[in-house]
């Protein structure tokens, strides 16, 4: 199944993407899940998401728990803690 | 009820005046956000900041009175002294009005999707403002 990933802020710049469409190995099936699967493509995307970085996530626009189910079309997004105010 | 993310400035006092038309209220309670020595750049996630600002309206109108209530935030490029933030809540009375602006400020601070540039890179997000959201819980 295919997903829209975008990035935002210090992750845009770090990964040199703001959107992409991502078609789903069987098993990636959760947010972490694609977390892993986009670490696996190694440099900047291993060094910007690497575990233990400070990431959050967004599914269709509400912030999601790395738990949280992925189905095809679903808008995810990767970004840093929020600095608004 | 208003919620807006938007690029131009904001004037404030006639924001404020438009909430207190309706004789129910009793209480108008702002808050305006500035920027401070250094100038900014600010990105946001269109589509999901005015969706987070909105859920966060919503969860003050559950918890508190709010009769009504306006939330501005400014994108793009800001300059010291420029207002970045207003909150403005009107309600019956004073404590609910300052306890749903403090709450909208303290979530907004940590749920809307914006990121702060600074010449020196991007702003780091606070340990402070985490702490602030969570005793709202």
């Amino acid at each position: 199944m295919k997903v829209k990933v975008l990035f935002f802020a210090a992750l845009r710049e770090q990964l040199g993407s703001s959107a992409e469409e991502i078609e789903l190995p069987s098993g990636v099936a959760t947010v972490a899940a694609l977390r892993s699967h986009l670490i696996a493509r190694g440099g900047a995307w291993q060094s910007a998401l690497a575990e233990g970085k400070l990431v959050r996530m967004a599914v269709n626009q509400d912030m999601a728990k790395p738990s949280a189910a992925l189905k095809a079309g679903d808008e995810v997004a990767f970004f840093p803690p929020v600095t608004g105010g | 009820m208003k919620v807006s993310v938007q690029a131009q400035d904001f004037d404030a006092g006639a924001e404020i005046r438009a909430l207190s038309r309706d004789p129910k209220v009793g209480a108008v309670a702002s808050f305006i956000g500035v920027v401070r020595e250094a100038g900014m750049t600010l990105e946001h996630y269109p589509g999901m900041t005015e969706r987070a600002l909105q859920k966060i309206v919503d969860e003050a109108r559950g918890r508190w009175q709010v009769l009504d209530c306006t939330v501005i935030h400014r994108i793009g490029a800001l300059k010291p002294t420029d207002q970045i933030v207003l909150v403005a809540v009107a309600s019956g009375h004073r404590g609910d009005a300052f306890a749903a602006c403090e709450f909208i400020m303290d979530y907004l601070k940590t749920q809307a999707p914006f990121w702060k540039k600074e010449a020196a890179g991007w702003v780091e997000a606070k340990a402070s403002d985490d702490k602030a959201a969570e005793r709202w819980k």
